[in-house]
């Protein structure tokens, strides 16, 4: 069953919700249709084998109206309710401040000299007072009755309790003024203690609910990057329609300026694309034919056409809003010892409020009645267990959308809390630290000439660093027969493997408009090569593993292979049978970013490991020109989990950076996961923390928002905790016996208001400060 | 000591008890359910305990009726989900648990509780 929800145009009466739910529900494969008249909008679950959506908009247009499929989000209906909410809360704090100043004005010595002497009388006071008991505490009381009923107790109940306790107490002194003095008390009203502390609070709930809006900003904003339109190809027009009719096949323009709608592949033109919002990369792409362009990035010089490959809530940007979401669902397990608490914190905080009033009332001074309810009522107020609830979501809110306004996305809350403790950063080389697109630079045949093909430096690196280089495969006109036969023989052996390496020979084969010959008996040996048959002799691809398993004699080769390992390349021999043809040397670039990423993680202290499954003297090479000193070569594929396994039993914390399906296994085993966005599937859903640029700079980034997130969480807990730990013995009186001190509970309900505000205060500015 | 304080002191000795066992002496009880459960959400869970069988899809099909904010978000973080829970309206959350075992799902600060319990 599929459930989704649809905007619905044209509706101006609620029998038009009967209409289109009427029309809906008689189709077959809908199972339930509710149309919501005032946002217009619906939901619809059906079977997406028996119906399309496309058939559902069909019948409600048949019926006279409009239908669009809606991509995630709060509905408009929620939005406007949550608005209404927060309105009527203002009005209820305004009214309740309004109330509490006059009552404070009558009855606050110092200040109740100056107030007309209406206001000190108590049955006015009872009269201003109780609107707001019941209608501004409404609130409190609302929430209370469910939950005793349902024997849980929440902050509302401990509220409800206290502020009733003051507000009966001074309504019987008002209206029985002698029951009180008949037990040795003044009669005097508390009437304002009642009304402002229901007005501060309110008031802070006010504050907490706004704050608590900007913590879930990084989402909204990313829901807002989606542009409104697709300017679709029909025929030979181009028509504009909103983005939720788009369906994956459709053709799209999109021209300079303009945001790129959905997912696609560029079908004619080219341009340079800005998708820092969704990668972070601040450079704009260039992108021609045959690239992907995501949807919601800037189209910034030229136009193009594309043809849609992803649409609605299959995008990337709806892929990245899930993966936030459901991160944000999850609880780090710092959490735990504050979820613990919180289950059992306010029932021990009423029995607390008991306590304090049985010991002041037996052991307290005169009137100790008075006294017992006063500080009863502080103790009920001044507890405040939202502070230790906000302390660690609020902040994982933060650090999540941070993330992932930065190209990070982090999957769950528990790799955000442990990536700060890493200590050893383990990359995997090939499409990680290098681009992972390796080209042939060099074929030498046994025997004959060897030839160096020729390469080209970028200007970016004009000393010629050999890494940095972009090789360019071999010309036509570079090979001799010897050569071109070798690599032929190569590439009709490797033309049915998937392997980068495999990738390169093939299509320097193929650029070189070489004929590839039939291969049999093709088979693939994990981390050594490849054998198999062409025209009845058996020949054999690989490194020396494989040769040497085979019992090939490589002593001719061995000095060359040396040299061409040492420049950090990566060579594989042919043989046929057992003779030794010749070499074929392939070399990946490394990624721009790669040497300044690895850089920031030594300089934060952080170990940094390369682990491959090149040979030793190919991978030193390599890690040398980085930066990196440890490695860990000649790695097979299902050894990578054991290495990091090795490195944890060794009291490391270890974050594995790869993004191959090999590196799955090493990217669940390590203590934190990161995989690269460009990579494969199973990688991704491996690992904790994805980075959806190949920015390698993005490691070290997660592992100080981590840091910075963990920081506030840390703070916030030992604030709400500490808050709590203190205020409430305060408000029990046990600074009376040495001070004289007591809390008055007024003060209590400010302290309470301002404790959850600035819990969330605190994790809001998680938004500002440079991460690198 | 006076009467009236050996009146409070005994009034306030049972209530604390009173409130112990309201309150944390609750024993929940457990519903089983196959295909698909109402849940109202009004001051906590109703129902409360949910058991549910292994490799099954089952529907949760929850109501808030409480229209405070604590309760306005739902959060079932074995199974990543947090939706919002709009006043009055029903949201649908399907789960498909492959384990046995208790997973809890609770509001978004995590202070009203309740328990969803796989059995094999």
């Amino acid at each position: 069953m599929e459930k989704k929800k649809f905007s619905f145009k044209g509706m101006h009466c609620a029998t038009c919700v009967q209409t289109i739910e009427g029309a809906l529900e008689d189709l077959d494969g809908v199972q339930e249709v509710r149309v919501n008249f005032a946002s217009e909008s619906g939901v619809v679950v059906y079977d997406p084998q028996k119906i399309t959506e496309e058939k559902i908009v069909e019948t409600v247009a048949g019926v006279g109206y409009g239908a669009t499929v809606q991509i995630g989000g709060n509905s408009d209906h929620e939005k406007l309710e949550k608005e209404k909410a927060l309105n009527s809360l203002k009005t209820k704090v305004t009214v309740g401040l309004g109330v509490g100043a006059v009552l404070v004005w009558g009855t606050f010595p110092g200040l109740m000299e100056t107030a007309p002497s209406i206001l000190k009388n108590f049955y006015v006071q009872l009269l201003l007072a109780t609107p707001v008991q019941f209608w501004v505490g409404w609130e409190f009381y609302r929430a209370s009755i469910p939950a005793l009923r349902n024997r849980t107790a929440n902050m509302d109940v401990l509220v409800a309790i206290g502020t009733t306790v003051a507000y009966v107490y001074s309504a019987v002194v008002t209206l029985f003024p002698s029951l009180v003095e008949r037990a040795g008390v003044e009669p005097e009203p508390y009437f304002d203690v009642a009304v402002i502390i229901l007005a501060l609070i309110l008031l802070g709930r006010f504050l907490e609910a706004r704050a608590k809006a900007g913590t879930s900003e990084a989402i909204k904003k990313l829901f807002g990057l989606q542009a409104k339109t697709a300017r679709v190809v029909r025929g030979k027009a181009e028509i504009d329609i909103p983005i939720e009719e788009v369906r994956v096949g459709d053709v799209i323009r999109v021209r300079p300026g303009e945001k790129v709608p959905v997912d696609g592949v560029i079908t004619g033109g080219e341009s340079s694309i800005d998708e820092s919002m969704v990668t972070g990369e601040s450079i704009p792409t260039d992108k021609h034919m045959g690239d992907l362009v995501i949807g919601a990035t800037i189209n910034k010089t030229g136009s193009f056409l594309y043809k849609a490959t992803k649409v609605g809530q299959d995008t990337m940007l709806s892929q990245i809003i899930k993966l936030v979401e459901e991160a944000q669902a999850t609880r780090a397990p710092i959490q735990r010892m504050a979820d613990l608490i919180s289950s059992y914190f306010v029932p021990i905080v009423l029995m607390l409020g008991i306590l304090t009033f049985v010991i002041w009332y037996v052991l307290g001074p005169a009137p100790s009645a008075l006294y017992a309810i006063l500080n009863t009522v502080a103790v009920l107020i001044i507890a405040c267990p939202c502070a230790m609830g906000l302390a660690t979501p609020t902040a994982i809110m933060v650090g999540t959308g941070r993330g992932a306004q930065m190209g990070i996305l982090i999957k769950d809350a528990a790799s955000l809390e442990t990536a700060h403790k890493i200590d050893t950063v383990v990359f995997d080389k090939t499409g990680t630290l290098t681009e992972g697109k390796p080209v042939v630079t060099e074929v030498a045949v046994i025997d004959g000439a060897r030839r160096v093909l020729p390469r080209a430096f970028s200007q970016e690196n004009p000393q010629g660093d050999p890494f940095l280089g972009v090789p360019r495969p071999a010309s036509p006109l570079g090979l001799d027969k010897d050569e071109t036969e070798l690599l032929r023989l190569a590439a009709s052996l490797e033309k049915g493997s998937e392997h980068s390496l495999a990738e390169a020979i093939v299509n320097c084969a193929q650029e070189n408009k070489m004929g590839l010959l039939q291969a049999t008996k093709f088979k693939a040996h994990a981390g050594r090569g490849v054998e198999g048959q062409i025209a009845r002799k058996k020949y054999l691809l690989g490194n020396a593993l494989l040769m040497a398993e085979n019992k090939v004699d490589t002593k001719l080769a061995v000095g060359e292979m040396q040299r061409l390992e040492s420049e950090g390349k990566t060579v594989m021999m042919l043989s046929e049978g057992k003779k030794l043809l010749g070499l074929i040397a392939v070399a990946d670039t490394i990624k721009s970013t790669s040497r300044e990423g690895v850089g920031k993680l030594q300089k934060m202290g952080i170990e940094t490991v390369m682990i491959t499954g090149d040979n030793e003297r190919t991978a030193f090479a390599i890690a040398k020109s980085l930066g990196i000193k440890r490695v860990l070569s000649e790695v097979l594929p299902d050894q990578k989990e054991a290495e990091i396994r090795k490195l944890q039993e060794a009291g490391r914390k270890v974050a594995m950076v790869g993004d191959g399906i090999n590196d799955a296994p090493a990217l669940a085993a390590a203590d934190v996961g990161i995989a690269m966005g460009s990579g494969t599937d199973i990688a991704i859903e491996s690992a904790g923390i994805v980075l959806i640029n190949k920015d390698l700079n993005s490691v070290p980034r997660a592992i100080e928002l981590s840091k910075k997130t963990m920081r506030t969480i840390k703070t916030n807990l030992f604030w709400a905790f500490a808050y709590n730990v203190l205020l409430i013995p305060v408000a029990m009186g046990i600074l009376y016996p040495f001070f004289g001190l007591l809390l008055n509970p007024i003060l209590a309900s400010f302290a309470m208001a301002s404790s959850s505000i600035s819990v969330v205060a605190n994790s809001l500015l998680l938004k500002r400060g440079t991460i690198f | 000591m006076r009467t009236d304080e050996i009146v409070v002191i005994l009034l306030g000795v049972s209530s604390i008890v009173f409130v112990w066992w309201y309150f944390l002496g609750k024993k929940r009880k457990e519903v089983r359910v196959s295909e698909s459960v109402d849940i109202i959400v009004d001051g906590g869970y109703s129902p409360e305990v949910i058991s549910i069988p292994a490799g099954k899809t089952t529907q949760f099909n929850f109501l808030r009726r409480d229209p405070t904010n604590c309760l306005e978000e739902l959060v079932i973080p074995d199974f990543r989900i947090k939706r919002g829970l709009p006043l009055n309206e029903k949201v649908t959350v399907e789960i498909t648990p492959k384990k046995s075992g208790e997973y809890t799902y609770h509001c978004g600060m995590n202070m009203y509780k309740g328990k969803i319990i796989v059995k094999g």
